[in-house]
């Protein structure tokens, strides 16, 4: 880290930062992109939430200690801020994937700002994407189990609306439903990571830009950019919690659509 | 014969006027939870989920335009 810091400081720094900053090289030759540090990443955070979990729930009292106490909150407000609140008392069953799911998206979201590690996942597309997917297969399997392919499609493409606007709100229902809803579920959640990650390079890496400076002036500005590096963390951690927390509760909201009634 | 050239990035200028929007409704968005508030406290613990999946929403819209600044 020290060395890093010298050779910085010496002039090496690339600024702007770019897309290319976010290709990491394979950790074993020859195995890109399977054995990267963003697919270690996601084993590590598989590896810790099943870890945190199978410990603290070792011995359950009915009076908690603290690390029970901890587990129980984390999976109650899931339960209950997300999967009750969205879905109802169906929702009780989707509680463990949802928990699991937040945990998971915290996990690698925070990721971005812990020293040491400093990338997140879901700063490629693809991590987001398979998420994506899943919700996405989830709450169509769960609306046709419910009520049958023809029920279901009926359920989601025809708008309670007068005949003669019918074509056009059909198609405009199937696109929102059936293509953007995957497609910004994992758009949001990559483009979150990707462009908090963007601004702390940027401000960084201009730290050390305007260390490099020629003039003498500039010089102190660098201080000021390191400064907003250090806010703009706190601001990551913030959006890295707001967004796990949104991608669980639409994914709920979406279930919630496909198993309501009526329209 | 090249009367006037301008130099720069048009993705910056692309993703300064995409910004407009988000930041209009995320403003919308907090000030409807302000004011719904502020005539009846007691809703605010109900209608706290729906701030965050709303501004979550039109975030993205602030955010595709500067990812898509960096594909095109």
């Amino acid at each position: 880290m020290i060395s890093q810091s010298v050779v910085l400081a010496g002039g090496a720094a690339e600024f702007p930062p770019s897309v290319e900053d976010f290709k990491l090289p394979a950790l074993v030759e020859g195995t890109y992109p399977w054995l990267t540090k963003y697919t270690l990443l996601v084993w590590v955070a598989v590896a810790a939430i099943i870890i945190f979990f199978l410990v603290t729930y070792r011995n359950p009292q009915l009076v908690p200690t603290k690390r029970q106490w901890m587990a129980e909150s984390i999976y109650g407000f899931a339960r209950d801020g997300i999967a009750k609140d969205m879905i109802g008392h169906e929702g009780i069953r989707f509680a463990p994937y949802l928990a699991t799911l937040f945990c998971f998206i915290l996990l690698t979201n925070f990721m971005g700002i812990i020293p040491g590690i400093q990338t997140s996942p879901n700063s490629h597309i693809a991590f987001p994407a398979v998420l994506a997917v899943i919700s996405y297969v989830l709450f169509i399997y769960v609306g046709i189990r419910k009520h049958g392919f023809g029920k279901f499609m009926k359920n989601s493409l025809i708008p309670p609306a007068p005949w003669f606007v019918l074509p056009l709100l059909i198609l405009i229902e199937f696109f929102s439903n059936f293509i953007v809803r995957p497609v910004t579920l994992a758009l949001r959640l990559f483009a979150n990571m990707f462009a908090g990650h963007m601004i702390l390079l940027v401000f960084t890496l201009g730290g050390f830009a305007l260390l490099n400076a020629d003039s003498l002036f500039v010089k102190p500005v660098s201080l000021l950019s390191w400064a907003m590096a250090i806010a703009l963390t706190f601001l990551e951690a913030i959006v890295a919690l707001l967004q796990a927390y949104v991608f669980v509760v639409l994914t709920a909201s979406y279930v919630q659509g496909a198993l309501a009634d009526e329209h | 014969m090249i009367l006037a050239e301008l130099e720069g990035s048009l993705s910056a200028v692309g993703y300064g006027l995409a910004a407009i929007g988000p930041g209009i409704g995320v403003g919308l968005v907090f000030s409807a939870y302000i004011q719904a508030t502020a005539r009846q406290p007691e809703s605010s613990r109900l209608t706290l989920p729906y701030v965050w999946i709303g501004f979550a929403v039109i975030e993205a819209l602030a955010l595709l335009g500067i990812a898509f600044g960096f594909v095109f």
